[in-house]
C-alpha cells in the first residue's frame, strides 16, 4: 500500500440538511465550512488553500474570511469534490500550500440565492440535444440505462432493487431524506418519470452542503479525530453531451479515474471494505460496480439483487442511503466523501464493522466526469 | 408547423453546414480525408486523428435506435409521453434525436430497429432531424 502524503482531518456537513429555505447558497457553503473548521480544533486563519464547485473560491474565500495562497474552482459537476481532494494531495506536496478547506453548499430546493443558468443555445449541446426535448438530469443521464439493459439482461426489478437497498441503508441514518422501507413493487409502481426510470429510481432534490479540511500527513495526528488518510486519487472526463458517450454501457472517465485511484493506493477492488458511488440514478452503481472492477461486466444487476451490498451483504455499498434516500443537493459527491471520511472513523450511523479502506466514487454531469478518492485508517 | 416553445439551435461557424443542410432535407456530416472516419458533432478538425483535410459530406440517413427513454412529463414543445433517443448512424457516428412516425411506446421503440432520417421544420431557417422506421409512410 502506497503511503499517505495528506490527510482529512475535518469533515462536517451543513447542520441541517433537507430543506433550508432560510439559507442562502453561500451561507450553506459557510455553515459546512466552519463545522468542518469546528470538527478540526482550526479557524479560518490556519486555512490557506480554498476549493469549491458551484460557488466560485474566490467567493467562498472573500465570505469566509480567508487569505487564500491556493485556489481550485474546479467544476466538473457532481464530483468536483473528489478532484479537488485530489488537486489538494498535489499542492500540499508540492508546498503551495498547508491547509485546504474544500467546501459544497447548494440551495437545490429551495433555490434561495442560486445563480441563473446560462441558455447555452449555441453550444454544442444546445443545439444537438436540447432541441429533443431533453428536460435535466432525468431525461440524459438515464439513456443508456436500455442500451445496458439489452446488452446485459438486466431487469426491471434488478434496478428497483437498488433503490430498494438503499433505502434499507438510509433507514439507519437519522438525517436520511426518505427512511421508510420500499419494494421492488413500489419502486416499479411508483410515477414514471423517463421509461425505464421511475420516481424512487431518480435521486432527490435537497438543500444542504458538506466540508473537509485536507492537510500534510504528518500533521494528521495533531487533530482531534481519528485522521483519514488520503493514499490513493484518480480523475477523468469524456463528453459533455451523452449522446457521444462512446459505450452505454461503460463509462470511460469512471474507468480512468478508478485505475489511477487503485494504482496510486496499491489495493485492488478486495481490499476495498466500503465504497461509496455516487447515485443520481439507480443505475449507477451497476456500472461503478462494474468500471471500478468489484465485478464482471454484466454481473452488478444479480450482484445487487442477490443483497451483497445490503446491510450485512459482503460488500457495504452506499450506506449513507446515497442520492436516492439519503441527499442529493445536486452536486452530492461531498456527501460520498463524507460518508467515506465517517466510516474510516467509526463514526457512520451505519457503521460497517473494521473499515480500514473506502472508496468514494464520483461522477460528473451525465457520465462527463469522474473522481475517485481512497481513504484510509493507516497512513501506510 | 413551427414550434416555437421547443428549445431552438443557434448555429455558430463550425456547424453551418450542418443546419444549412437540414434546411435542405439533407443529413451532413464530415469525414477526415486523412483516416476517412466520419464523425459528429462538427468541428474542423478529425477528433480521431486531429488532422484538419475534413470534407462535409451528405449521409444516408440511414440509422439503427442505439438508447432512448420515454419522457412523462410536462416539457415546452412537447407532448408527453415522447421518446429522446440515441441513433447510431449507418457512417459510424451517434445523434440524439427524437422518434417519429410510430407509437412512443417501448412495445413500438425496439433497441436496434432500422431507422431513417425526416426533417421536422422548427421555423425558416432550422429543421431539426428526426428518425421514423425504415419504411414508414412519413
Amino acid at each position: 500500500m502506497t503511503r499517505a502524503v495528506t490527510a482529512i482531518v475535518g469533515a462536517a456537513e451543513t447542520t441541517r440538511l433537507g430543506e433550508i429555505p432560510d439559507m442562502s447558497q453561500i451561507a450553506l457553503h459557510a455553515d459546512a465550512a466552519r463545522n468542518a473548521l469546528a470538527d478540526c480544533g482550526l479557524t479560518v486563519a490556519d486555512v490557506d488553500g480554498v476549493a469549491t464547485a458551484g460557488e466560485s473560491p474566490v467567493a467562498v474565500a472573500q465570505y469566509l474570511g480567508i487569505t487564500p495562497s491556493w485556489l481550485d474552482g474546479t467544476q466538473v459537476g457532481g464530483c468536483s469534490f473528489m478532484l479537488h481532494v485530489r488537486h489538494a494531495a498535489a499542492a500540499i506536496a508540492a508546498g503551495h500550500c498547508k491547509t485546504v478547506l474544500i467546501t459544497h453548499g447548494q440551495s437545490g430546493r429551495s433555490r434561495v440565492g442560486v445563480g441563473g443558468f446560462p441558455g447555452g443555445a449555441a453550444s454544442l449541446s444546445g443545439q444537438f440535444e436540447a432541441p429533443y426535448g431533453i428536460a435535466g438530469p432525468p431525461t440524459s443521464f438515464t439513456i443508456p440505462a436500455l442500451r445496458y439493459m439489452k446488452e446485459f439482461g438486466l431487469t426491471h426489478e434488478q434496478l428497483a432493487m437498488v433503490a430498494v437497498i438503499q433505502r434499507e441503508w438510509a433507514s439507519r441514518n437519522p438525517r436520511a431524506m426518505h427512511r421508510d422501507p420500499i419494494t421492488v413493487d413500489d419502486v416499479l409502481r411508483s410515477r414514471v418519470i423517463a421509461y425505464p426510470f421511475h420516481l424512487l429510481e431518480c435521486c432527490l432534490v435537497t438543500d444542504g452542503g458538506g466540508a473537509l479540511v485536507v492537510t500534510a500527513a504528518e500533521r494528521a495526528r495533531d487533530f482531534p479525530r481519528k485522521p483519514v488518510y488520503v493514499i490513493g486519487t484518480g480523475e477523468s472526463s469524456e463528453t459533455p453531451m451523452i449522446s457521444q458517450m462512446e459505450d452505454f454501457t461503460t463509462s470511460r472517465a469512471f474507468r480512468v479515474s478508478g485505475r489511477a485511484a487503485f494504482a496510486e493506493a496499491g489495493i485492488v477492488p478486495g481490499d476495498v471494505d466500503h465504497l461509496m458511488i455516487y447515485d443520481a440514478f439507480a443505475h449507477l452503481p451497476i456500472y461503478g460496480l462494474e468500471d471500478l472492477g468489484f465485478v464482471k461486466r454484466g454481473e452488478a444487476g444479480p450482484f445487487i439483487w442477490e443483497r451483497n451490498t445490503a446491510p450485512a451483504g459482503k460488500l457495504a455499498l452506499n450506506t449513507n442511503g446515497g442520492g436516492l434516500s439519503y441527499t442529493h443537493t445536486g452536486m452530492y459527491g461531498m456527501f460520498a466523501l463524507q460518508e467515506s471520511v465517517r466510516q474510516v472513523r467509526g463514526t457512520a450511523p451505519a457503521q460497517v464493522p473494521d473499515v480500514h479502506i473506502s472508496v468514494a466514487h464520483g461522477v460528473g454531469g451525465m457520465f462527463a466526469a469522474a473522481g475517485t478518492v481512497v481513504l484510509c485508517d493507516e497512513r501506510g | 408547423m413551427p414550434e416555437p416553445r421547443r428549445p431552438k439551435p443557434v448555429p455558430t461557424p463550425e456547424t453551418k453546414h450542418f443546419w444549412e443542410g437540414a434546411r435542405a432535407g439533407e443529413l451532413r456530416l464530415q469525414r477526415c480525408r486523412s483516416c476517412a472516419k466520419a464523425y459528429f458533432p462538427p468541428r474542423p478538425f478529425c477528433p480521431l486523428c486531429a488532422s484538419t483535410d475534413t470534407e462535409v459530406f451528405r449521409a444516408s440517413g440511414r440509422a439503427t435506435l442505439y438508447s432512448y427513454v420515454i419522457h412523462h412529463r410536462p416539457m415546452p414543445g412537447f407532448e408527453p409521453p415522447y421518446a429522446i433517443a440515441v441513433v447510431t448512424l449507418e457512417e459510424g457516428p451517434r445523434m440524439m434525436t427524437n422518434i417519429v412516425g410510430c407509437a412512443q411506446t417501448p412495445e413500438a421503440l425496439q433497441l436496434d430497429m432500422p431507422l431513417e432520417v425526416k426533417f421536422k421544420t422548427l421555423d425558416d431557417d432550422i429543421s431539426l432531424p428526426v428518425f421514423a422506421p425504415a419504411g414508414a409512410a412519413s
